[in-house]
């Protein structure tokens, strides 16, 4: 029974990674109808922004928790205008495959450059040890992690639900053309909007640095399971890939002291429930209504 | 306006010519580059070919093909190796355990569609991916299965000349096969689903059933391709279940010009050879290059090599004074197909 429960926690904590970046994809795909194949790379490029940081220049993880995450917000920004946008108004599956492109670059580069063996990242001592929360002492750090990123789902929730922005961007979403003829200058958040999705993508990876082994490939296969969360959870839907990722966290976790060999294959077998019972995903709406 | 014409497809006379020159290539290709390059070429065409029926001829991008190719490398290896049967029926069992495969995951795939329809087929993929990590005792896991024989009729086939020459008859079979599902009523619902699924279904022609029959043609295909492949390294890897295997087929696809079943082969030669190249020359960048191509190709070039030569040359016909000359271009693709 303890070792269920120490087993959930730590698929809450895997679950808080996948939530932060279908979070992100979500957002992005929301606004642009772009699903960002690059996504994972940005995740890698972030964990590594962190270790070159405290590598080279001696900058804290706290200070990287910081930097890191606008630096890839304004890089997504540029590959925003500069790539992306170009091909906005196509079919958005050559958006997929450019960013599937731009995957392949980061992630080779960064090989070439570090190798393939992973980077020493030493959790920072502040969030060493551990916590006595209820029945069992929980590692501090993993703690954090989960905390953090319930913290940053509810902020994102919250200011799509209940600010202005928000809702200038919840509407873009649904029908840009109306939003438009309100006049409001959609395109004007259609690059933040991207940049923001990036950053959490990059949070994600600065997060991942002190626990996840930190190399090119960390965030490859990591990608897919990110895209089965979404199609779980309802691809757009921020509430849905949130609720997903901590579930299919969770499910790995339970399925690694269940069925060991098979946990990696849990999320699919999900996915493949959820296409056969709700095609739209468990938060999703109808195929349809958006074109 | 020979080439033109060519290129165009249209005329019967070029078509022929095409095919004469495709299949000079096809048989001449050993004596021009190294042998096991050139089955790969090969392998790698049907393979690219394959995946066309569905990406260009029925506007679904898949990006799991490798599930297909990848299964039916490692059944035609297990095949090959546990039973000792010529390759031939290897190789075919492969593909027919790859088409079976490929049922449950296009039945649940074709629920979605667009880009979703791509994530899940990349998902179901990488579900494969895990298995073939897992089934040790079937397919190796991390060493891969090894020592797959060349065995057909006690034939000698340890030199890649001779199993060039012996395998190339199963790939031009696939590709004669995509080309007559395209060229067949069946392949003009793909190209109505494509272009209007909508309208398509408005015109009674059961549209899910039809992506379900694609998916599962092109599935074979890519097993047949897959299968020779494995043959012809005596190896089968966890590589061929790999995302960047699908990757690597979308961007053949692309580069060659997608809807065009020549492109695709051309996109398949010039991705092997040029991966070949870089190999050879100790240049350790091939996804740095792929990727690259893919971003160059998606931002500028969008119709691929055949496409835009087509294109190119489609105007030059339109341009000429011969007033049928340009009706005949404004549906050239048509009118090929229901001739």
């Amino acid at each position: 029974m303890s070792e269920l429960v120490q087993q959930l926690f730590n698929g809450l904590v895997s679950g808080s990674f996948y939530a932060l970046l279908a979070l992100g994809l979500s957002v992005i795909f929301g606004m642009l109808g772009v699903v960002n194949f690059a996504h994972g790379a940005f995740y890698m490029l972030g964990a590594f922004g962190a270790f070159v940081l405290l590598d080279s220049a001696g900058l804290s993880w706290r200070l990287a928790l910081v930097i890191v995450p606008v630096a890839l917000g304004i890089i997504g920004m540029v590959f925003e205008r500069l790539l992306v946008a170009r091909l906005v108004r196509l079919d958005p599956l050559y958006n997929f495959l450019l960013t599937f492109g731009v995957a392949l670059i980061l992630q080779d580069v960064v090989r070439l450059k570090y190798g393939v063996q992973s980077q020493p990242f030493a959790r920072p001592t502040l969030l060493d040890g551990t916590v006595s929360l209820g029945l069992f002492d929980w590692p501090k750090y993993q703690v954090f992690v989960f905390a953090f990123s319930v913290v940053v789902s509810v902020l994102v929730w919250l200011v799509l639900a209940r600010t202005r922005v928000g809702m200038i961007v919840r509407a873009s979403t649904e029908r840009p053309e109306l939003t438009r003829a309100l006049g409001i200058d959609v395109r004007r958040w259609v690059t933040p909007v991207f940049g923001f999705g990036i950053a959490l993508a990059g949070l994600a990876g600065v997060l991942a640095a002190p626990m996840r082994a930190v190399n090119a490939n960390m965030g490859a296969d990591l990608i897919i399971v990110i895209f089965a969360v979404v199609v779980i959870g309802g691809l757009g839907s921020v509430f849905g890939s949130v609720t997903a990722g901590y579930l299919v966290g969770m499910l790995t976790a339970v399925g690694n002291l269940y069925v060991p060999a098979f946990s990696q294959s849990l999320v699919f077998v999900l996915m493949a429930l959820v296409l056969l019972l709700r095609p739209a995903g468990l938060f999703g709406r109808e195929e349809g209504v958006r074109t | 306006m020979i080439v033109s014409r060519v290129l165009a497809g249209r005329s019967p006379l070029a078509r022929l010519a095409l095919l004469v020159v495709g299949l000079v290539v096809a048989f001449g290709l050993p004596w021009w580059i190294y042998p096991p390059v050139a089955l790969d070429v090969a392998a790698w065409a049907l393979f690219a070919v394959a995946l066309d029926l569905l990406l260009g001829y029925t506007g679904l991008l898949s990006f799991g093909h490798a599930a297909f190719w990848g299964t039916s490398a490692y059944a035609t290896g297990v095949i090959a190796v546990r039973t000792g049967m010529p390759f031939y029926v290897a190789v075919l069992g492969g593909a027919v355990l790859a088409a079976v495969l490929a049922v449950p995951i296009a039945l649940l795939s074709v629920r979605r569609t667009g880009i979703y329809f791509a994530m899940v087929t990349l998902a179901f993929a990488q579900l494969v991916y895990f298995v073939a990590n897992q089934w040790r005792s079937m397919t190796g896991g991390e060493n891969g299965l090894q020592g797959i024989p060349r065995e057909a009729f006690g034939m000698d086939l340890s030199d890649s000349f001779y199993f060039y020459y012996a395998a190339i008859p199963l790939i031009l079979i696939g590709l004669f096969v995509a080309w007559r599902v395209v060229h067949s009523p069946f392949g003009r619902v793909m190209v109505a689903i494509r272009e209007n699924p909508a309208r398509a279904r408005a015109l009674g022609y059961p549209v899910d059933r039809y992506k379900v029959q694609v998916f599962v043609i092109s599935a074979f295909l890519a097993g047949i391709a897959g299968g020779v492949y494995a043959i012809s390294h005596g190896f089968a890897s966890l590589q061929e279940v790999y995302w960047t295997t699908s990757g690597k087929v979308v961007v053949m696809n692309i580069l060659g010009g997608m809807g065009t079943l020549w492109g695709p082969v051309l996109g398949a030669g010039i991705i092997v050879v040029l991966e070949d190249y870089l190999a050879t020359a100790g240049i350790d960048a091939v996804n740095v290059v792929t990727g690259a191509i893919f971003v160059l190709t998606v931002l500028v070039f969008r119709r691929g090599i055949w496409g835009t030569a087509r294109h190119l040359l489609r105007r030059r016909v339109r341009a000429a004074p011969d007033p049928t000359a340009a009706e005949a271009a404004d549906d050239a693709r048509s009118a090929a197909v229901v001739r």
